[in-house]
């Protein structure tokens, strides 16, 4: 199979991701989106790797893959407790740090 | 054996001191006096043992070079923690913790309820250790560290009393003034170095004569500095002002500090770089003019002023000028040897002093003491001892000791007679301040506190009151505390001035003219390749001198005796009559307003130039500009900060956009 579908494929979750992080306001569905758009990003970086036909690409997936794992840990705690504390889920709202 | 002695002489105060300091509250105050007592006997013991196993050696080679380690060693510039022992340092080491043992012991009673004592008994042994450092150094480098040590050590315990606002501005100015000395030793080491290319004693005293011409400017500028340096530790002119008001210190301190042994440290300097000193005649002439000068006009002042322990501090001052006289024309060992009596009979007087102020309930204005003498009948004694001995009475250590200085000058002739001259009117001076306490305290009916410790048995109870400004004082930290001690109540005070007392009668013995002269024998190896060190007036020349003396000393008692016993009304006639001088010597000569005028005043009006002017407009300036414009620079871009996360996001994405369009172009 040509590498085209793969990369296509990836630019088309990216995209999908990207819109997804700017247009919703729940911070779970936001979060949601990030992870698609790692993912969408591992995907473009196995094909190449493929392509090219050495290992490296394979390996920054892994890593790739824990760091969404770490990442996804603290925005779900942030979420929780944004829950518990009974605040709003809503991006949009919460912006205290404006300068 | 004799280097491993003295260091242990360097070692023992230092841990006397530290086990007082970090036992504080663990240990009860006796043991803390015990302890220091017991680290400076040791010392003391161990110097006696140094000094045994120096003179087990042949005269020419009476001189050990010890070095622990080196601290540096760069470019040729070595400096080790190194010690010297010679007959000098010898003599100097027994001179300093003889007289502190007594002195510890003496505290050991008078301090007793004192707050403080722990405090005390540690600055005191730190106070050893540091003169120790001081006398033992073996290069320029560490008689700095020493020198700068025991100026600390100095302030520490002026300031002791810490709650009396006098006493810390005296211990501040004390301070300052030793810290400008310091600067002139510093100048003066860095010269050595610079001209001799060495630091230790040895190889400076080795090589100096083949580097210097005789008054070559650069000795001379070198030896000068080491003046300065000595002027302040020994409270000579100019550098006199912070003795006297040292004496806000405790009396233990007064007598150990500022009488026996840290300002008597400018003397032993000069006796130690005498082989500099005799290279420059004209820096060795400075010495010894300004010690003249300061030995005449601190005789003046202690005849005007009425404060007890100022009087005896002023003498203290008059004595070290003729030592600074002494080491200056060349008469070395009796510099050295007025040094050794001076500290028993004065610490004596300070001792006795100190009882005295105790039976007052800490008052010391001599216009109010009266009639002692039934009620203090020990301390009275060891008080007129004391007087025989600074006025030079026949027979008394006084008497041998300044008037072998005095009869040198008249030996060199010359210019040298005219200090002669002044030399025999500031001792006839000394007579008549000594025998001005002896005659204003003891004798005639006795005034409240006497009587009151005469009738009772026991001390008056005063208010504790600062005697200089009559403040209320804080009981809390010491203020000698509630209970007094005098000498008749207290054992250690009274062994330390018994034997003190009869150092001062009898000390004088070991350097009759032409049947002893321990001292000069002893310290012969030092200054075995002086150029004076066989110029010495002939037995008979010497006892003429004494005789001369003797005479002036008497005539000295009996103007005392004419003046404040048989018509009590002349000294008052005198103060009408000549009232300039007489404000004059009691606001001891202006020392203070002239140091003000010419020093501290034109510093503050700088320092206030600079916090009007220069703080304002220079430095507040540039603060103030730099945080205007980083506040304005924020200002700028605080927008951005909307606190917007989804704007966040596409502000990234429209970034990394850019980036990335920008290096496909470039690249396209």
């Amino acid at each position: 199979m040509d590498i085209e579908w793969y990369v296509v494929l990836s630019a088309l979750l990216f995209t999908i991701g990207l819109i997804g992080v700017l247009v919703r306001r729940n911070p779970v569905v936001v979060l949601l989106c990030l992870e698609l758009m790692l993912s969408a990003g591992a995907l473009a970086m196995l094909a190449f790797s493929r392509m090219l036909g050495n290992q490296d690409g394979q390996v920054f997936v892994l890593i790739v893959l824990v760091v969404a794992a770490c990442e996804v840990v603290v925005g779900l705690g942030l979420v929780v407790a944004m829950y518990r504390r009974r605040l709003p889920l809503d991006v949009d709202e919460m912006k205290e740090l404006k300068g | 054996m004799t280097a491993t002695w003295a260091w242990l002489v360097l070692l023992l105060p230092l841990l006397g001191s530290l086990t007082i300091g970090l036992t504080f509250k663990a240990i009860p105050d006796r043991a803390a006096g015990l302890v220091g007592i017991a680290a400076i006997v040791a010392a003391f013991v161990c110097g006696i043992l140094a000094l045994i196993g120096l003179q087990g050696e042949p005269s020419e080679s009476r001189h050990v070079a010890s070095t622990l380690w080196e601290y540096a060693s760069v470019g040729g510039f070595e400096i080790d923690l190194g010690i010297y022992v010679d007959p000098l340092s010898i003599f100097m080491v027994l001179v300093v913790t003889g007289v502190s043992s007594l002195i510890h012991i003496y505290s050991y009673s008078y301090m007793k309820s004192d707050q403080g004592y722990h405090r005390f008994f540690s600055y005191l042994n730190f106070f050893v250790f540091s003169m120790l450092v001081l006398v033992l150094a073996g290069n320029f480098i560490m008689l700095i560290v020493g020198w700068a040590l025991v100026g600390f050590a100095s302030y520490a315990l002026i300031s002791y009393w810490y709650r009396r606002n006098t006493a810390t501005k005296a211990g501040m100015k004390a301070f300052v003034i030793n810290v400008v000395g310091d600067i002139g030793l510093y100048l003066a080491a860095i010269l050595i170095f610079k001209e001799v290319g060495a630091i230790s004693y040895g190889e400076v005293f080795e090589k100096a004569p083949e580097v210097f011409q005789t008054n070559e400017w650069s000795i001379v500028a070198i030896c000068l500095c080491l003046l300065v340096g000595a002027f302040a530790k020994s409270a000579q002119m100019p550098f006199h002002t912070w003795l006297a008001d040292a004496m806000e210190g405790p009396t233990p301190v007064s007598s150990l500090i500022h009488a026996a042994t840290m300002v008597t440290a400018g003397v032993y300097l000069i006796a130690r770089c005498h082989p500099l000193f005799e290279l420059a005649p004209t820096a060795a002439d400075v010495a010894a003019f300004v010690g003249l000068v300061t030995l005449l006009i601190a005789g003046t002042i202690a005849i005007a002023v009425t404060d007890l322990k100022r009087i005896i501090a002023y003498s203290t001052m008059s004595q070290i000028g003729y030592m600074f006289v002494g080491v200056g024309i060349g008469a070395y060992s009796a510099g050295m040897f007025h040094l050794m009596t001076h500290a028993f009979f004065k610490a004596l007087l300070f001792m006795a002093a100190g009882s005295v102020i105790s039976a007052m309930a800490n008052m010391q204005d001599i216009d109010k003491m009266k009639g002692f003498k039934r009620a203090m009948p020990f301390t009275a004694a060891m008080l007129i001892i004391g007087a025989l001995a600074l006025s030079g009475f026949p027979g008394t250590s006084g008497w041998f000791s300044k008037d072998e200085i005095i009869d040198f000058a008249h030996f060199r002739g010359g210019m040298y007679d005219w200090m002669w001259v002044g030399m025999l009117i500031g001792a006839f001076m000394t007579a008549i301040y000594s025998f001005r306490i002896i005659f204003r305290i003891l004798p005639g009916p006795a005034c409240k506190e006497a009587e009151y410790l005469e009738q009772h048995g026991h001390v008056i109870h005063g208010e504790p009151r600062n005697p200089a400004t009559g403040e209320a004082e804080d009981t809390e930290v010491g203020y000698p505390g509630e209970e007094h001690h005098i000498a008749e109540q207290a054992g250690g005070m009274k062994f330390a001035m018994g034997v003190l007392g009869a150092l001062a009668l009898v000390g004088g013995l070991v350097q009759i003219p032409g049947v002893t002269e321990v001292i000069t024998r002893f310290l012969e190896p030092t200054f075995e390749h002086s150029v004076f060190s066989h110029m010495h007036p002939s037995n008979s020349e010497a006892w003429t001198g004494l005789i001369e003396g003797a005479v002036i000393s008497i005539a000295g008692i009996a103007t005392a005796w004419l003046l404040y016993i048989k018509r009590p009304d002349l000294p008052a006639r005198f103060r009408q009559t000549f009232k300039a001088v007489h404000t004059l010597c009691v606001n001891k000569w202006y020392g203070d307003e002239i140091v003000d005028f010419l020093i501290v005043n034109p510093v503050k009006a700088l320092g206030r130039f600079a916090n009007r002017v220069f703080e304002r407009f220079v430095v507040d300036g540039a603060t103030a500009g730099v945080a205007g414009l980083t506040r304005s620079a924020g200002a700028a871009v605080r927008d951005l900060q909307s606190g917007m996360l989804r704007g966040y996001a596409a502000l990234m994405l429209f970034g990394i956009l850019a980036i990335v369009v920008y290096f496909l172009i470039r690249s396209a």
